[in-house]
């Protein structure tokens, strides 16, 4: 026969997407907030940001290579995720040494020792941030002011931070937030930003709305409630809410972090109460722990309760009650 | 509009031979016809070498009730009842017949004139049924007789004809629907009196606008029968989704059956030959089949006498061509691959759909990174990811546990997995080991005669 037919059981068709093509689209997906940060912070935070992907796709290549001695992974893109990911949790003008152990930690510590890509059982970038805060809390903590970018000698307190120690929420105005006009971390700053790449991910089908508006969801009615309690006027009904969704790492959490496959629930049940617990957590941190930000810490928490989570909560099985 | 409840992926639908008439296929001159073309016992051969058959005459008898019979597609000489080399390339029992002329036996009515009157009994409707050997043409080949047989205890509500078609490439259905409409209502109508239902449903995916507006014209003659377009969602056509989607009974896990719902499930090519067996004495000879694909010259719709060769509809339709990598039995969802073309039509084969190598190759498989994608498609609530995995360690309690026998084998799954893991082929396998499991449990306890 002059043909050779290829013979395999159904079905013969198979997904347009691949894995690289859907880290890609996170990559994409998180260009606005990027250009945004440049604008905000200067071209440092490119430095950052290159340093940080180069060495996570570096740090992956060579324990592929020479440690598991396996086939090369860097070609589906996770590792870039993870290095964006990480650059975006730090400040502007952090020393470039600490980048590349955070990148070390992220990708050889919290991913490859668990068997790479899908095994991890918490989000790299998170692990690799939340070890330099603790290791690092003074370079880490030190934020670019808006006015000077570049120069690391003035350090501005976040927003987060500044209400933490007693400012009125009401002093930011919802727009600077909404803009990324604040100190804070390379990524976080432009609300506006990060929700452009959010529609951009649910048009690619690569995440759901469920986790992202859950947690951001759980966050402002808890601070709804707590606004409450506090009897304030009217106008701190709406702007505690809104301050808390816009400030800190919020929405960079909720669309881009909490929405890792490896480290979220397999079914919308489960991704709900993941993101309830994340939204409860990170409140609880803000407004009575030690952090002015919990968002790493909720995500990271929940993240450990994943696999129970998987374990119990089932999907509505066809034909049963 | 409506739809089943959950799961479910859009594959590209690539309809081609949507608007090509059905074409009669010329006779072929040598049939080959297998004894087990249909779920349930093979049948018995009832001639041996040198016999003269006739068109329409019986060959191999349904072997007890779970069977089908089976009649000669042509008139000539039967050359062989021996084993012989199927699609898959599995010998399996098979009539071989060399044809001379065209006779007919002469009790089958071949005029199309339409024949609305039915006076006959159920019991009298299904005999003829049975003795037709009509199977679910759909692909499941499920002896329609026993479908149709209601067993004691339960009641029929409803019956539902499978118009939908959801497989990508297949039109047999659509056309038989366009062209046959009237024949296959009035076929709707021997089968609602022979279950005793007043209701029937005839379910039809909405990319087929042109089927759904001639049957709702013609459907005005006829009392108690209603077309219900449905939203474009594989697998709708699987039995289970397309109740769900028309009535919103969920058939309860297996052992249960549709009838528990009260549903009885007729595809309508079968319909249409239902209304053939029953009016005008015709058994299951011929069939439509749609031969398609990207790289074929012409996709067509061609009636297709059973046991003719695969590689003859092949080039009515301009031949395989240059870069065909897969041939397939069926439909690219849950058609199967095949590696003899030389291999006949038999009475489940709604089409053949021929890939092109680049299409048909499997793209290496990557690692899980627990998307879930494969939950949020699954049609039946599984977790296919899980059943993968659990069904590779072999820890057949669990993966029976996780309602493995509930698994369809519709394949969104794996169609939908960015990493393209073989799911399904886990899963499949699981499944058959875990169904085993199950009958030497219940062989266990049987009680000891």
């Amino acid at each position: 026969m002059a043909n050779k037919l290829i013979v395999s059981p159904s079905p013969h068709v198979q997904s347009s997407q691949s894995t690289a093509s859907i880290m890609r689209d996170v990559v994409i997906a998180l260009i606005p907030a990027l250009v945004v940060s440049v604008v905000v912070f200067g071209l440092n935070v490119l430095f950052v940001t290159a340093l940080s992907v180069a060495s996570c796709v570096l740090f992956e290549y060579l324990i592929q290579k020479f440690v598991v001695k396996g086939a090369c992974t860097i070609s589906n893109w996770s590792a870039v995720v993870t290095g964006v990911l990480l650059a975006f949790n730090l400040p502007a003008t952090i020393p470039w040494w600490i980048v590349v152990i955070g990148a070390f930690v992220a990708i050889a510590v919290a991913k490859m020792t668990f068997g790479g890509l899908g095994k991890n059982p918490f989000n790299p970038a998170l692990v690799g941030r939340v070890f330099l805060l603790i290791a690092y809390p003074v370079q880490m903590t030190s934020f670019p002011m808006v006015d000077n970018p570049g120069l690391d000698a003035l350090s501005g307190a976040t927003p987060l931070a500044a209400v933490k120690f007693g400012a009125d929420v009401g002093q930011h105005p919802m727009t600077d937030l909404l803009l990324g006009n604040m100190p804070g971390s390379l990524g976080e700053v432009a609300a506006i930003a990060l929700l452009v790449g959010f529609v951009y991910l649910l048009w690619r089908k690569v995440i759901t709305w469920h986790i992202p508006v859950t947690v951001l969801g759980t966050m402002a009615v808890f601070a709804f409630v707590v606004a409450l309690t506090r009897g304030g006027d009217a106008a701190q009904l709406w702007q505690f809410p809104l301050f808390h969704v816009l400030a800190g790492g919020a929405m960079l959490g909720a669309i881009f972090m909490a929405t890792d496959y490896a480290t979220s629930p397999m079914t919308t049940k489960g991704c709900v109460i993941f993101a309830v617990g994340i939204g409860l957590i990170t409140m609880c941190i803000r407004l009575w722990g030690a952090y002015p930000e919990g968002m790493s810490f909720a995500i990271l928490i929940m993240n450990a309760c994943v696999p129970l989570i998987n374990k119990y909560i089932k999907p509505k099985r066809f034909g049963v009650k | 509009m409506k739809t089943f409840p959950m799961g479910g992926v859009h594959p590209q639908e690539n309809k081609l031979s949507r608007a090509k008439a059905i074409e009669v296929l010329p006779l072929p001159e040598v049939v080959q016809i297998p004894l087990g073309q249909h779920i349930g016992a093979p049948a018995t051969a009832k001639v041996a070498k040198g016999d003269k058959v006739l068109t329409g005459q019986l060959i191999a008898e349904a072997t007890g009730f779970m069977s089908a019979n089976i009649h000669s597609p042509i008139s000539g000489t039967v050359q062989s009842v021996d084993m012989v080399e199927n699609g898959q390339g599995l010998r399996q029992m098979m009539i071989t017949i060399k044809r001379e002329g065209d006779e007919w036996v002469e009790t089958i009515d071949r005029s199309t004139e339409l024949k609305r009157e039915c006076t006959l009994e159920p019991a009298a409707i299904i005999a003829k049924i049975k003795d037709a050997g009509i199977v679910g043409m759909g692909g499941a080949t499920f002896p329609t007789h026993v479908k149709l047989s209601i067993p004691p205890g339960k009641k029929a509500e409803c019956l539902i004809i499978n118009g939908v078609e959801c497989e990508p490439y297949l039109t047999s259905d659509h056309r038989t629907m366009l062209e046959l409409g009237e024949e296959m209502l009035v076929g709707v109508e021997i089968l609602m009196k022979a279950i005793g239902v007043d209701k029937a449903i005839v379910g039809i995916e909405n990319n087929k606008p042109d089927a759904i507006a001639h049957l709702t014209e013609l459907a005005k003659k006829f009392k108690g029968v209603e077309i219900q377009p449905l939203k474009v969602m594989y697998p709708q056509g699987g039995e289970k989704q397309l109740i769900a989607a028309v009535t919103g009974r969920q058939v309860p896990p297996p052992p249960a059956l549709p009838i528990d719902v009260g549903a009885v499930v007729c595809n309508a090519s079968t319909t249409y030959a239902v209304y053939r067996a029953v009016q005008k004495n015709m058994p299951l000879i011929e069939r439509v089949v749609t031969l398609t694909g990207k790289g074929v010259k012409e996709p067509k719709n061609l009636l297709t006498r059973m046991g003719t060769p695969i590689q003859t509809l092949i080039d009515a339709a301009g031949g395989l061509p240059e870069d065909a990598g897969k041939v397939i039995n069926g439909g690219p969802m849950m058609g199967r691959a095949m590696i003899n073309l030389a291999s006949p039509v038999t009475k489940g084969c709604s089409g053949i759909t021929i890939m092109s190598g680049q299409d048909a190759e499997r793209k290496e498989a990557g690692q899980c990174m627990k998307c879930a994608k494969c939950v949020s498609a699954c049609p039946m609530g599984l977790e296919p990811y899980l059943l993968s995995k659990l069904s590779k360690k072999r820890q057949w309690e669990a993966v029976e546990a996780e309602m493995i026998t509930s698994c369809i084998e519709c394949g969104c799954c794996q169609s939908t997995c960015p990493a393209y893991l073989p799911l399904l082929d886990w899963v499949r396998l699981g499944k058959q080991t875990v169904m085993g499991l199950i009958r030497a449990r219940m062989a266990a306890q049987a009680p000891k005669k």
